[in-house]
């Protein structure tokens, strides 16, 4: 697992892709955070990172499938799936290597958001007027979202050959997943009767029930379900090829 | 026995791409696998590496099951696909090190450099991959497949798209790689075959058509004989000569006349002789000698081309 892991990250931050993640990543949220006057902190005379958490799932809604498209979309395309199946490696190995490379990769892009935290912490009225608590179990959320992210862009990438394909695919799953069961639950054929339920599919619902800073074992075990569904997935694909 | 395929069968569909094929290869072994494109030679290969499961049938390698051990049989193999894949973003020596590290290889760098040597990569050992020419990526692929020391290495058209030099470079590796470990090569190019194996296997639409050493197969050719006589008469009746002992077909094409015989014995003499009893003139008389490429042709001939 160890040699598949490094050298994905390896080629992350060989080629231009780790670096360009890294940079748009905090690039738009930095300006969403800090510059537009619609949604910046320094406009809105409250310390809080809420603008952060709440447009980070949008950027990761592209970012993400744009690192996970070429997990196995790339490899089957060139033939090298080739050259890593008829390795002593199995799939899990290789699965999971590329599950954690590219959860460091978006990880890396997370990390340096602890100094908005930093800025906040200083500019609040008092000093550390500010919810800890609450951006912590934010935070948690937003790693859970980022590696279900990962895990259903990865599964998309082992439908097909296509790099685009896979990013499409990964892309829309990923909103459908996040969004579609919110907006599902408010159809009036399910009021009062399913729509609770069917927002608590949706990934949206226990990502903004972490971010309220109350960490609940039903949501934490509802992420790594989905997670666990999805590379059970992606097994599952790459075992049958022909 | 270090490689014993028993009834190995991958269907696609309706179609068998390889049809319940048996065979086996020695320890230290030089194996040619021929058979014409489409053959179903790569299919095999794959499922002799456990890329893809075998519909029927199974096949062992250094005594693992490939169906039940592939990760046992996986590092007892060196496999080189077919085309090659390589990462071309990589450096050579970094992708050799992903091979290593893949392989858990104790003394890396030691061993990389001694792998480097023996394939002759010392000029373009820093270059990235995408740069290298098709001589040396062929090269480089033949090191990632030795690097962990396998028992048994898979070649699928090592020699396919190189030009001369080239060729008989990645040729004599592999010559002195069989002197201590049992080699699988695929070709449709029957002289390489000829050059390097001692066995050769070949298939044809999926099935076995000969699995015979290389010396058998040749003396099998000069056990027949083909002779070209050209009469000065026409109308010669072909059933004159059909009585001669040996001869197993006369084809007539164009005026001329072709006998071909089934055993080892000369019947220059013996069409000489029944020509001049029937009143015919020889105007030409020659016999070829059937090569390899022929003996090739004549066991994969399919009915489909006619």
């Amino acid at each position: 697992m160890f040699s598949v892991f490094s050298k994905e990250i390896h080629l992350f931050f060989s080629s231009l892709i780790g670096y360009i993640v890294i940079s748009v990543f905090l690039i738009s949220i930095g300006l969403f955070m800090w510059v537009f006057s619609d949604t910046s902190v320094l406009d809105y005379n409250f310390a809080t990172m809420d603008q952060l958490f709440s447009i980070a799932p949008l950027v990761f809604l592209f970012l993400i499938p744009a690192i996970t498209m070429r997990s196995f979309a790339e490899e089957k395309s060139k033939g090298t799936i080739e050259f890593l199946y008829t390795k002593p490696l199995t799939s899990f190995e290789i699965i999971a290597g590329k599950f954690f490379a590219n959860f460091v990769l978006v990880s890396f892009a997370l990390l340096p958001t602890a100094i908005y935290y930093y800025s906040v912490y200083q500019l609040g009225s008092p000093v550390g007027n500010l919810d800890t608590g609450a951006i912590l179990g934010s935070y948690a959320g937003l790693f859970l979202l980022s590696a279900s992210f990962i895990a259903i862009g990865m599964f998309a990438s082992t439908l097909t050959d296509n790099q685009i394909v896979a990013f499409v695919l990964g892309a829309f799953l990923c909103f459908f997943f996040h969004w579609a069961f919110t907006y599902i639950a408010r159809m009036p054929v399910f009021t009062t009767t399913l729509d609770l339920f069917i927002q608590k599919i949706g990934i949206n619902y226990h990502y903004n029930s972490m971010s309220k800073g109350l960490l609940d074992t039903r949501d934490i075990l509802y992420f790594f379900s989905v997670i666990f569904v999805f590379l059970f997935g992606t097994v599952t694909v790459m075992e049958n090829r022909s | 026995m270090s490689v014993i395929v028993q009834g190995l069968t991958k269907q696609y569909g309706s179609q068998k791409a390889v049809d319940n094929l048996t065979f086996e290869v020695r320890p230290g072994e030089i194996l040619g696998f021929l058979g014409p494109n489409g053959a179903g030679k790569t299919t095999t290969m794959k499922m002799l590496c456990c890329y893809t499961q075998p519909s029927e049938g199974t096949a062992s390698v250094c005594d693992y099951d490939i169906r039940t051990s592939p990760l046992m049989v996986r590092k007892n193999i060196g496999y080189l696909p077919e085309h090659n894949p390589l990462y071309d973003e990589m450096y050579v020596k970094e992708y050799l090190q992903f091979v290593a590290s893949i392989h858990k290889i104790e003394n890396k760098q030691g061993r990389i450099s001694e792998i480097i040597e023996m394939t002759g990569l010392g000029k373009e050992q820093n270059k990235i991959i995408g740069t290298l020419s098709k001589g040396y990526r062929q090269r480089l692929g033949l090191a990632q497949s030795i690097i962990h020391d396998p028992q048994v290495l898979i070649l699928d058209e090592p020699t396919s798209g190189l030009d001369m030099n080239q060729l008989i470079d990645i040729r004599s590796l592999i010559k002195n790689l069989g002197k201590e470990k049992t080699v699988i090569f695929s070709s449709h190019i029957m002289q390489e075959v000829q050059a390097l194996c001692d066995r050769v296997v070949i298939i044809n639409n999926g099935t076995l058509v000969a699995d015979e050493p290389i010396d058998k197969l040749g003396r099998r050719l000069t056990g027949s004989q083909i002779v070209s006589v050209i009469f000065e008469e026409q109308n010669v009746k072909p059933e004159i000569f059909s009585k001669i002992k040996g001869i197993a077909e006369i084809t007539q094409e164009n005026g001329g006349f072709t006998f071909s015989s089934s055993e080892e014995i000369d019947i220059r003499k013996e069409i000489f002789q029944t020509a001049v009893a029937n009143g015919l003139t020889i105007l030409e008389m020659h016999r070829d000698k059937a090569n390899m490429e022929d003996i090739f042709r004549q066991l994969t001939k399919s009915v489909d081309y006619v």
